[in-house]
């Protein structure tokens, strides 16, 4: 059923924290590599070999550039996944019932064998978290790892999602945020973790947390040092500089 | 958003049958016999065409009865579920009129409130999607049950309906493109509330998450067609609205004046319709640094 439910037992989400991503993309690789022999149809490649190579992701970095004013500017590294909204449009647009949210622990999921691979689902998410994959043409979307977190076939450690998982740098981190006692909870609430686009009233469940502020290096002005010094100039430059000001 | 050819199609085809199917039900137009087979099976025809083109859309057209599962919920179901109620239920109207050529009323205007619902469910896909400022408003409506209508009165050969409906739905085009123009500065989001980043300082894209295209650009990223807007614009009004309409003022009224006013009208509405998806943009660029 595509209505949302009123609320769920769990919320299960991801912590992004931007200041410690790297930006190496092994997050976007672990995550097709699992996605694609796993849970649902794979996620297929198009020209994997040729001139202008695209796939489904369901996990992509983005690196922005924040021009500071006085300050020098900051590269972020920006990993964009489903954020598993609590108020998700994708859901309630679909026809068929394929798009749901569970009622136990939150996770937004299709199902694929329900799926008339209409796109509206895609158009209503202003984040861009679903791709139709172009082979299958079914909606593809963060699993959140479904298939992993309650698998009792793996090693513990290893029952959370695939990008958490591999991230070298702790950047991800993966629980509930129903609990206010819970490892993301503390983080967002310690680090101001905030929401994507809140003014899109969709309520995310994924959290990101902000750079830290960055040490400030007590020197002179060092940009200005890139200014041609003419007043200093001495010599015969100084004298040419001093005569052709007066001219 | 990427102006689907089929999507047009629909959206026009299936617009200006339903409007037909209106104004039959109603008894504006009351044909018996050939007459009336001609038109309710230009009415039916037109609107299935249009479902039908709509269904090529679809991934897994032969899911495609799975659609009607959730109209609590999903403007599209509704509009599958409101469609078929409305062939369902004009039937017996049209049949009687064709064959027995006595019209039946309560099934005419039953079938003519279920038309009219289901071209505003059409406009309802698009209107609910907030991720697209510019359809995400009450302006939209109108646009598409205006053209639906001043169509189905143009196949109708109602001349007076059709201009009068047709100089509304100008007026209803017109302020659909002013408001929408500011739609998505006013709907707030940019780069920097996009990312979270924007109380830091200026947000730019860096480096793409990738060198090539991806299924979200092709859908929803569509900045080619934008530039020719304005002429669009003219053009759109200028086929679907003003020649129609100095048309049925100047010729005299006959079939043939009605019909050249009606393919002018939908070309008009093909160009409407294009600009509709082309000029939209959804938020989901401002990730990528493009609108």
């Amino acid at each position: 059923m595509t209505t949302l439910p009123a609320s769920t037992q769990k919320k299960l989400g991801l912590v992004i924290d931007l200041d410690t991503c790297v930006g190496c993309h092994a997050c976007v690789i672990s995550c097709k590599g699992w996605n694609t022999e796993n849970y649902g149809a794979p996620l297929s490649d198009m020209d994997a070999y040729g001139g202008e190579p695209e796939g489904t992701f369901l996990n992509r970095v983005h690196s922005f550039e924040v021009a500071r004013e006085d300050a020098a500017p900051v590269v972020v590294h920006f990993p964009k996944s489903c954020l598993h909204c609590d108020d998700a449009p994708c859901v309630t647009v679909c026809p068929t019932g394929a798009s749901y949210k569970r009622t136990e622990d939150g996770i937004v999921l299709v199902n694929e064998s329900d799926c008339i691979g209409c796109g509206l689902c895609a158009w209503a998410c202003p984040y861009g978290a679903r791709e139709m994959d172009a082979s299958e043409k079914v909606m593809k979307k963060c699993t959140l790892c479904v298939d992993r977190i309650y698998n009792e076939n793996l090693p513990e450690e290893d029952r959370e999602p695939a990008c958490v998982r591999t991230c070298p740098a702790g950047a991800r981190h993966f629980g509930d945020f129903a609990d206010p006692d819970s490892h993301v909870s503390r983080l967002t609430a310690e680090r101001g973790g905030f929401d994507l686009m809140p003014e899109q009233g969709t309520k995310p469940v994924n959290k990101y947390l902000p750079p830290r502020g960055r040490d400030t290096l007590d020197v002179p002005d060092l940009a200005s040092l890139c200014e041609p010094q003419t007043d200093q100039a001495k010599g015969f430059l100084g004298w040419l500089d001093r005569a052709l000001e007066r001219l | 958003m990427h102006p689907a050819p089929s999507l047009i199609l629909f959206t026009v085809l299936s617009g200006t049958g339903f409007g037909l199917l209106v104004w039959l039900g109603l008894g504006l137009a009351a044909p018996v016999g050939v007459a009336a087979f001609m038109l309710f099976g230009l009415g039916y025809a037109l609107s299935g065409a249009g479902l039908i083109a709509a269904a090529f859309h679809l991934g897994h057209p032969e899911r495609a009865l799975k659609a009607f599962t959730q109209w609590r919920s999903s403007w599209l179901s509704r509009e599958a579920v409101l469609a078929s109620a409305t062939m369902a239920i004009m039937a017996p109207h049209a049949a009687s009129s064709v064959f027995a050529g006595t019209p039946l009323p309560l099934f005419g205007w039953l079938g003519a409130v279920l038309a009219l619902v289901t071209i505003f469910a059409t406009a309802m896909i698009y209107t609910q999607i907030k991720a697209v400022p510019r359809w995400r408003h009450w302006s939209t409506p109108p646009v598409f049950v205006l053209a639906a209508l001043a169509g189905g009165a143009l196949l109708a050969a109602q001349s007076t309906l059709a201009l009068l409906l047709m100089l509304a739905l100008g007026v209803a085009m017109v302020t659909h493109w002013v408001i929408g123009d500011r739609q998505f500065t006013e709907a707030g989001s940019d780069t920097g509330t996009a990312t979270g980043l924007g109380g830091l300082g200026k947000v730019r894209l860096l480096e793409p998450p990738h060198s090539g295209r991806n299924y979200l650009l092709r859908e929803m990223v569509h900045v080619v067609g934008r530039k020719h807007a304005y002429k669009l614009r003219i053009i759109a009004l200028a086929t679907g609205v003003l020649i129609p309409v100095a048309l049925l003022l100047i010729l005299p009224l006959g079939y043939a004046t009605i019909a050249l006013a009606l393919i002018l009208h939908l070309a008009g509405m093909a160009a409407q319709r294009w600009l509709f998806f082309a000029e939209a943009e959804h938020v989901v660029g401002l990730y990528y640094g493009k609108r």
